[in-house]
């Protein structure tokens, strides 16, 4: 059989409501509030590349993970705090150094593609890592996001602002008494979290449409910093779960079609400003 | 003669200290000393400019009184306490300010961050907070823009706000980094007018970063010029030497006695360095001021008609024609700080 099927799945219903498809809604639930939070400060920061490559810079430890028989979330989430922290380390500033970061990400992508090649049960893995595998998360790791979500809403609640003023005005914040080397070290942190429970969605390629594109989106169709993180969350959750139903209805990847929900999105906010200024 | 810094002592701060002490205050950036042996205090209740040429550490000095930057040597004291302990007490405007911001934040927010973004915790804000964020824009003229974002305000606008989310907290002292770098004459005015009336009406000591002096001069006090690696203060009219301020900016600037004032000029940059600049005894001046005000219309023209020297150097007289008029009209928007000081003269 060789010919491309793109027929509509009429049991799309039933596809939808086996366990795996259960726990894919609720994972893509708690990635979408940790998205959105974490997004809006990302595009403030001007943070929005480094963040892409914290996905990558986890890519070497989610196939080195594989290679040893841990866990692929593990591994991801080590590297990416590894690489966060000493971003977070070196200032806001290094994490707006455009050459440094894409340079790593190259870098780390090889190593990725290294350790996945050295044995063959991460050679499979690679794909799901690269682009996400939604239909395939575990209970396991839905607790592992909904205790994430409870950990980062905590701390949100703490640092809210100051981590808004530092990520907006930073020479005022810093003069106020606002510790913006904590700040920054603890956005990082925080990003790295995010982007080890967003790649398991959409993968470390895709992670981009996930993180800054819903807080890109909401930026433009609303003015207060909070009113943009719920929309972002809301943008983010309707990219995913969309995608799950789209997927369930049609043979597409469910990646590609959150991708391009939340990328319609954006498109259409663009649309929509240009002619408000016209 | 009384200066306007030695009245406003008188009127506004009964406790009469001064606002900043430098004592043989240095700084270093790596190992390259900046600026060292800075001996001088500024008066509570002055607007001062911090000068000197691109490099010299006028922005250095606003971190190190922020006590972001430690001193190698001496001592700097601000507001009465050890520079950095005194923050709360301090509205600081930095350079560029939101010429960056990538975010949907409106004027208001912005403002109000200046009073709740330090706070830790879950902190809505409170109505009175919004009445203070408010009271501030009313001040710098910004009101009517705060449910704007920054990005679709213009750069004189943008600067209101920041004067605006600076004051909120109340400070004693404002720091401001190049305000009127990119404006353009009416931004600049505008702002210009802001600090005047800040200064006189809140009785605020004012810090100014500037390039060119020419806009703040009727409201300046004095100057902090940063020369030789050596910072200096001295009042208004000590500062206002040519041969100083050659040797400060490093290129060739004439101080022009008007009756306006005094204001200094550069050389258009295509004049040649041998000539003989166009210079104008104030009583000269003062009959241009007459043409100026009967005939208001017709007065630039008619000004280089009379007065030119042969035409010679034409593009160097529009030049100072322009800087008159601009600080004239920096008058005109009329507050009594100004007027005080003229009459002072």
């Amino acid at each position: 059989m060789s010919h491309i099927q793109f027929g509509f799945n009429h049991e799309w219903l039933e596809t939808l409501s086996v366990p795996f498809m259960h726990n894919a809604f609720i994972a893509g639930l708690c990635i979408a509030l940790a998205a959105g939070v974490m997004g809006y400060f990302t595009i403030a920061r001007h943070s929005t590349f480094a963040a892409h490559a914290l996905a990558h810079i986890g890519l070497p430890g989610a196939t080195g993970a594989v290679l040893l028989g841990l866990p692929v979330s593990l591994g991801l989430g080590i590297f990416a705090l590894g690489g966060a922290l000493t971003i977070g380390t070196l200032g806001k500033k290094a994490s707006q150094r455009e050459i440094a970061t894409g340079t790593v990400l190259a870098f780390a992508t090889g190593l990725g593609l290294f350790f996945s090649r050295m044995s063959s049960s991460a050679s499979q893995q690679m794909q799901a890592i690269l682009f996400g595998s939604i239909l395939t998360i575990t209970n396991d790791q839905v607790l592992g996001f909904a205790i994430f979500d409870v950990l980062l809403l905590a701390v949100m609640a703490v640092v809210y602002r100051p981590l808004l003023f530092s990520s907006l005005d930073e020479q005022v914040a810093q003069a106020k008494g606002v510790p913006i080397g904590v700040m920054n070290v603890l956005f990082m942190a925080i990003m790295a979290g995010v982007i080890t429970i967003a790649v398991p969605a959409v993968g470390t390629l895709l992670i981009f449409a996930l993180v800054v594109t819903p807080a890109a989106t909401a930026n433009i169709l609303t003015s207060t910093p909070l009113r943009s993180m719920v929309l972002s969350s809301i943008l983010c959750l309707v990219s995913i779960w969309g995608g799950l139903v789209i997927s369930a209805m049609f043979p597409t990847p469910p990646s590609f079609v959150i991708v391009t929900i939340s990328t319609l999105f954006w498109i259409v906010a663009k649309g929509v400003e240009a002619l408000r200024h016209r | 003669m009384q200066t306007k810094a030695e009245k406003t002592q008188k009127a506004k701060t009964p406790d009469g200290g001064p606002a900043l002490v430098f004592r043989d205050a240095g700084i270093k950036r790596g190992e390259r000393i900046i600026w060292q042996h800075g001996n001088f205090s500024i008066p509570s209740g002055s607007i001062t400019a911090i000068v000197g040429t691109n490099g010299a550490g006028k922005t250095t000095m606003m971190k190190a009184e922020l006590g972001l930057l430690p001193l190698f040597s001496g001592s700097l004291s601000v507001l009465g306490g050890p520079a950095g302990t005194t923050n709360h007490l301090i509205g600081y405007v930095p350079q560029n300010y939101a010429s960056d911001i990538e975010s949907n934040l409106t004027a208001e927010q912005s403002v109000l961050l200046g009073l709740t973004g330090t706070k830790f915790g879950i902190h809505p804000t409170t109505r009175a907070q919004r009445a203070q964020a408010r009271e501030a824009m009313v001040f710098t003229g910004v009101d009517d823009k705060r449910h704007y974002r920054l990005s679709e305000l213009s750069g004189g606008l943008r600067q209101r706000v920041a004067i605006a989310q600076a004051l909120v907290s109340g400070p004693k002292l404002l720091m401001l980094d190049e305000p009127l770098a990119n404006l353009d004459l009416a931004a600049q005015r505008e702002t210009v007018h802001v600090l005047a009336k800040l200064n006189h009406e809140m009785g605020m000591t004012i810090q100014v970063v500037a390039h060119d002096l020419n806009m703040l001069l009727p409201v300046l006090d004095g100057a902090v010029y940063l020369l030789d690696g050596h910072p200096h203060y001295a009042k208004m009219n000590e500062v206002l030497d040519a041969d100083l301020l050659t040797h400060l900016y490093g290129t060739k600037v004439q101080v022009v006695t008007t009756p306006q004032g005094d204001m200094f000029v550069t050389p258009g940059a295509d004049e040649p360095d041998d000539v003989t600049p166009d210079i104008h005894k104030p009583d000269e001046v003062a009959g241009f001021h007459h043409h100026h005000t009967k005939n208001p219309s017709s007065s630039a023209r008619g000004n280089r008609r009379d007065s030119a020297i042969g035409g010679e150097k034409p593009r160097y007289f529009e030049q100072v024609v322009s800087h008159r008029s601009q600080a004239k009209a920096g008058r005109a928007e009329g507050n009594e700080g100004n007027q005080r000081q003229e009459a002072g003269q």
